[in-house]
């Protein structure tokens, strides 16, 4: 080794290090795949064996899954024969076939067959509807929601129940079923629930002892009495006091039943946001000038609904899930049809039932989590604010 | 004065709503349409098909109402009812006539304020076992183990069977039929029971249905029929002359197929029948040729039963009691005359 002229002294203060070193990757075991686990999945013992325990339950769980609805499925077939095991003699898993054949019906239910596109045309204006509304980035938002709240409504309601006068055959809801039936059901308490439950939620905090006791009552009693008694009660006893000519609609007595039952649990849940409220708030608002409703509208709600955003979700899919409890009354919903079409001695088999009830649960499943994944992603964006 | 009215117009709700009741036939027709009450949930009975169409036994009868009435027997609301909210249905008036494999008891004829119009259908409750137990009669059963939906009368026929025979009894209990078949499949028990009918559909559902065979024993009545409310006699005639002509149908051999040539047939009984003497439809509120339109639309009692339930259907239920008087059975109509 050559020495230079500095060279002395810097082997005197050899501790001072002229320029920082290039930055070291991190250790191997904190990065990567290796790192994410040792993270998320391995940071304690408690989570080790967590970890350990769920990977167990996935090991014996999904093997079996796949097996069943994958490789052990019956695909293609007329009849109950291609899945039964003494007939195919090989262990038989889901049954596909069965289910090609009654989508149709789980899907419209008893919905006249020449007049299923008028189904079809609903779910497309239902979809653009709800893209237009939710999606943030859609373009003329104000006009979305006109569409959503006006339009939609009505024009659904004529294409689904028909109308003479513009050629469209009436059509008895008796005959409505399936996804159809699930769909309105669902979309008209989730609609109607939020802004009623709202009111209520208001009425109850009320000074007018008037307001306060009807929103009170109302919920009380809503609350207290069961859907499956509220529907009951709608569909047997109402024709016994009204005309048969002057009754209503079994699906609207329905559609109101459960509207009326979500708004009482809705309110329960706004009310909740709006005692999280601090005080000051409303204060402040009043002494810029507000008034009553321009405090609730632009003051207080924006943040009683961020706060409650979990707790409304969780009563829309519970409201989702809820309305399987419409057969009480005699109409047939998805998880009915489901349960009609299972019977059918055409398919009857060993597996026949398991495969209707797995698709009833992949159905609910990925409605419900997409309402989940929605609810976390406009949490994800309201909290920016708070978190800094 | 706000009370008043409201009270004077729930007066008169009340007493449009027993006129409306009094008079079904001619509501019926104003309405335009029938409503049956039926199961939905019930292979060969009641049940809507891949394309949403009801088909079965019981809904037969009603589309044969609506097609004597209607000369249409697609002009049929059905509702579909549980065992539970059955009978509200027809006391509300929310349905015409109840169709729904309810079975006949005194207690159901007298205090329900309804009324039964006859028997489509003659079931009874038995049993189903293994062929490898070698049992060949429900009497060898004792000490048997048997699966059976819990809380229904058939529980209850079980309990009383064993012990009219001192047999002993050890039952395994399900809530749901699905369940205490799964069961019984499993091996859990060594019989199955329920009404016949029901054996036929589950042991479709079985893993291997040659496996099991339906004993002979049936051990209760369970004639299941047509419901109507009391209180209006000329509906309930009408009702009851619907199941028979299907059944005369069958008797005077006429078919949905012959039914054409059968008009023009010189044979009194068929004259009658079809209405080409004599004015019985008349008579039943109904139109002269009443009995054509429920052959030619429905079908005979026995057409009926064979693409339903019989040897047509999946099921391939035995007729059984089911045939007609003079082959056997039991099923019998009065003449149209």
């Amino acid at each position: 080794m050559t020495m230079s002229e500095g060279d002395l002294a810097v082997t005197e203060i050899k501790f001072v290090r002229g320029a920082t070193i290039a930055a070291r990757p991190p250790p191997a075991a904190m990065t990567g795949a290796l790192g994410w686990l040792r993270a998320n999945l391995l940071s304690s013992p408690f989570n080790i064996a967590l970890t350990i325990l769920i990977a167990l339950l996935l090991a014996w769980l999904i093997p079996e899954l796949v097996k069943f609805l994958l490789i052990d499925a019956v695909w293609t077939g007329a009849d109950r024969d291609a899945c039964r095991e003494v007939v195919q003699h090989r262990e038989i898993g889901a049954c596909w076939p069965f289910v090609w054949e009654r989508w149709s019906y789980f899907v419209y239910g008893s919905y006249p067959i020449p007049q299923r596109w008028r189904v079809d045309v609903f779910f497309a204006m239902l979809a653009i509807g709800v893209v237009w509304l939710l999606w943030l980035e859609a373009p003329r938002r104000d006009l979305g929601s006109v569409y959503f709240f006006i339009v939609l409504p009505i024009t659904s309601f004529i294409l689904l129940t028909g109308w003479s006068a513009i050629g469209l055959p009436p059509v008895d809801t008796a005959l409505w079923g399936g996804i159809l039936v699930t769909i309105v059901v669902a979309s008209v308490g989730i609609v109607c629930s939020l802004p009623i439950g709202i009111l209520l939620a208001l009425g109850r905090r009320s000074r007018m002892p008037a307001v306060r006791l009807f929103s009170v009552v109302f919920i009380e009693f809503v609350r207290g009495v069961p859907l499956v008694t509220v529907l009951f009660m709608a569909s047997v006893m109402l024709p016994l006091f009204v005309p048969e000519e002057y009754s209503p609609d079994k699906l609207v007595r329905a559609l109101v039943g459960i509207a009326l039952f979500a708004s009482a649990y809705m309110a329960e849940v706004v009310r909740a946001g709006l005692q999280a409220i601090p005080k000051g708030q409303f204060e402040g608002a009043m002494a810029v000038g507000l008034g009553y409703w321009q405090m609730i509208r632009l003051i207080i709600l924006p943040q009683a609904l961020k706060i409650t955003i979990p707790n409304i979700v969780n009563t829309y899919i519970g409201l989702f899930k809820d309305t399987t409890l419409v057969f009480i009354v005699g109409i047939f919903d998805f998880l009915r049809t489901v349960e009609v079409a299972r019977i059918d001695p055409k398919w009857a088999a060993p597996v026949t039932s398991t495969t209707g009830y797995a698709v009833a649960a992949i159905f609910y499943w990925i409605f419900c989590y997409a309402m989940s994944r929605y609810a976390r992603a406009m949490e994800a964006r309201l909290a920016q604010g708070d978190k800094r | 004065m706000k009370r008043f009215a409201s009270m004077l117009a729930l007066g008169l709700i009340v007493v449009f709503a027993q006129s409306a009741s009094a008079q079904t036939l001619k509501a019926v027709k104003d309405r335009g349409t029938l409503n049956c009450g039926a199961n939905g949930t019930l292979a060969g009975f009641g049940l809507p098909d891949a394309q949403g169409k009801w088909t079965g036994l019981d809904v037969d009868i009603c589309r044969a109402v609506a097609a004597a009435i209607f000369n249409d027997a697609n002009k049929v609301k059905f509702v579909p009812l549980s065992a539970k909210d059955r009978f509200t249905a027809l006391q509300s008036g929310e349905v015409d006539v109840l169709m729904r494999n309810t079975t006949w008891t005194s207690s159901r004829d007298s205090s329900l304020g309804l009324t039964f119009t006859g028997v489509d259908y003659y079931d009874g409750q038995g049993f189903m076992v293994r062929k490898a137990l070698k049992v060949n009669s429900a009497l060898e059963l004792g000490d048997a183990s048997v699966c059976v939906q819990q809380g229904t009368t058939t529980e209850l026929n079980l309990a009383d069977f064993f012990h009219a025979h001192n047999m002993k009894l050890k039952t395994v209990t399900f809530a749901t039929a699905n369940e205490a078949v799964k069961a019984y499949d499993a091996g859990r028990c060594d019989a199955y029971t329920t009404d016949a009918s029901g054996l036929y559909a589950e042991r479709l559902r079985l893993a291997n249905a040659n496996d099991h065979i339906i004993l002979p024993e049936i051990i209760s009545k369970e004639p299941l029929g047509p419901v109507v409310r009391q209180g209006d006699d000329q509906w309930f005639t009408a009702v009851k002359w619907v199941l028979f002509a299907m059944i005369n149908a069958e008797e005077l051999n006429i078919t949905s197929k012959n039914i054409d040539e059968m008009t023009k047939s010189t044979n009194p009984d068929v004259k009658r029948f079809v209405g080409t003497e004599g004015n019985y439809g008349e008579q039943l509120g109904l139109s002269k040729d009443w009995a054509v339109r429920i052959v030619k639309l429905v079908g005979n009692y026995g057409e009926s039963f064979e693409r339903n339930v019989g040897q047509d259907s999946p099921l391939k239920i035995d007729r059984g009691l089911n045939k007609l008087w003079n082959k056997g059975g039991i099923q019998y109509a009065p003449p149209v005359r």
